[in-house]
């Protein structure tokens, strides 16, 4: 509703000691800043990656999916896993929808992606090697975006929690077929079960690395935290996802693909194997699998659409001729 | 860039009996292009029976530095809720 004031716009406010405190009790008692109101530069620039990261992660999340759609075995997956994709590219619109409130264009966004210059969730830059892997991306990828994303639904930026509303809502259907998916095939043959073993043995790690970070080696963590974008820390939702989903695993007689996973009484959580960091620092550098396919997939899919809208532009501009011209 | 498409607010009437309301926007070329793109965007799952698209451009909106003079004398307003008013308990209410 007001972006279309604030493109270009500097957005610059004078960050006076007062300013700044007067903000911060606004976040403290819980009111929402809604896209016009001052804000801190660092605030407004923070949301913009966040949202523009997270709109970008909804766009390239459809790619290991759509290579699927026209492989699904039946007629019902082939329209769930349709409609679930489909559900992305929208979650992907609401979210630029919000980034463009703080003066950020849908161009420039786009033009980050293609540069590399902004960074999408580095779990979509695997590969999806079998059918199990549309399971298990529902299971654990959405379950740990669910994770991520209801907290989100409080957050102080009032166009981004409202998106996130819609988002969430949304993303349980994505879970849900996910897990059907995973424990059809855990509850078939030896084969398909062996398949969906697979699946959780390459998927595991990098949906716990969703999570970023640890705490301590998180750069935007604590300040985030500050403003309430952030309602819980790397490793509270990542522990959080991990009691969720093993008793889940456990049910479908499927293992999860660490040793050091063990029932820790005292914390009322699992105690697990410590992450490659190694391997998430490579995979968001570019590293990864599947990174050079997904943004090549992106930048073919903007040049080969310019001609529609270049034409649709151009129809446009025609018929408002033509309306003036009869007026 | 040269394709910036317009961008438009869409208000989605939830059932025939209730108001049209603001759900979000989108980028489209034209209103026939808007409209179908908030029919596929915004109304996946029963969201509604009609929808609206105007463009952002022609929306005017007030001013959230001026929002204190214009929003808060209201609150200082009290006789203009009925419950300002002490009437018997025996008289009722209409």
């Amino acid at each position: 509703m007001y972006s279309q004031g604030l493109i270009g716009a500097d957005g610059r406010t004078d960050e006076t000691p007062e300013f700044l405190e007067a903000f911060q009790q606004r976040i403290d008692a819980e009111d929402k800043i809604e896209p016009n109101d001052a804000m801190p530069e660092g605030y407004r620039r923070t949301l913009v990656r966040q949202i523009g990261q997270h709109a970008h992660s909804e766009i390239v999340g459809m790619l290991p999916e759509g290579n699927w759609i026209t492989r699904a075995p039946s007629l019902r997956r082939k329209a769930a896993l349709l409609a679930k994709v489909q559900d992305e590219g929208g979650h992907g619109l609401y979210l630029y929808s919000a980034a463009e409130t703080l003066g950020v264009s849908r161009e420039q966004m786009t033009e980050e992606l293609h540069s590399g210059k902004a960074k999408y969730s580095s779990i979509f830059n695997y590969p999806t090697l079998s059918w199990a892997d549309i399971g298990t991306i529902g299971w654990l990828v959405d379950g740990a975006a669910i994770m991520n994303q209801i907290p989100l639904c409080r957050c102080s930026f009032g166009p981004y929690a409202r998106a996130m509303i819609r988002v969430c809502k949304e993303e349980s259907f994505h879970q849900r077929q996910g897990y059907e998916i995973i424990m059809t095939l855990a509850q078939g043959t030896d084969a398909q079960k062996e398949m969906a073993q697979d699946s959780l043995n390459r998927w595991w790690w990098p949906a716990l690395m969703m999570f970023g970070p640890h705490d301590g080696d998180s750069e935007h963590s604590d300040q985030s935290m500050k403003w309430k974008i952030k309602r819980f820390t790397n490793d509270e939702l990542r522990q959080k996802f991990i009691d969720a989903t093993v008793p889940q695993a456990e049910y479908l007689g499927l293992k999860i693909p660490d040793p050091e996973l063990k029932w820790n009484e005292e914390k009322g959580g699992y105690d697990h194997g410590e992450i490659d960091w190694n391997e998430f620092w490579s995979v968001v550098k570019g590293n990864g699998r599947m990174n050079r396919d997904r943004i090549k997939a992106r930048r073919a899919a903007w040049d080969n659409g310019a001609w529609v809208r270049e034409a649709a532009t151009a129809h446009a501009e025609k018929r408002r001729a033509r309306k003036m011209a009869a007026e | 860039m040269v394709n910036t498409t317009p961008l438009w607010e869409v208000f989605i009437r939830p059932r025939n009996g209730l108001a049209h309301k603001h759900v979000g926007s989108l980028h489209a070329a034209d209103e026939v292009m808007a409209l179908q793109a908030a029919r596929d965007v915004y109304t996946r799952r029963g969201e509604g029976n009609s929808v609206w698209v105007v463009p952002s451009a022609a929306v005017t909106a007030s001013d959230p530095d001026q929002a204190g003079e214009n929003f808060e004398p209201t609150g200082e307003k009290i006789y203009r809720h009925p419950t300002f008013y002490e009437i018997p308990e025996e008289v009722g209410n209409m």
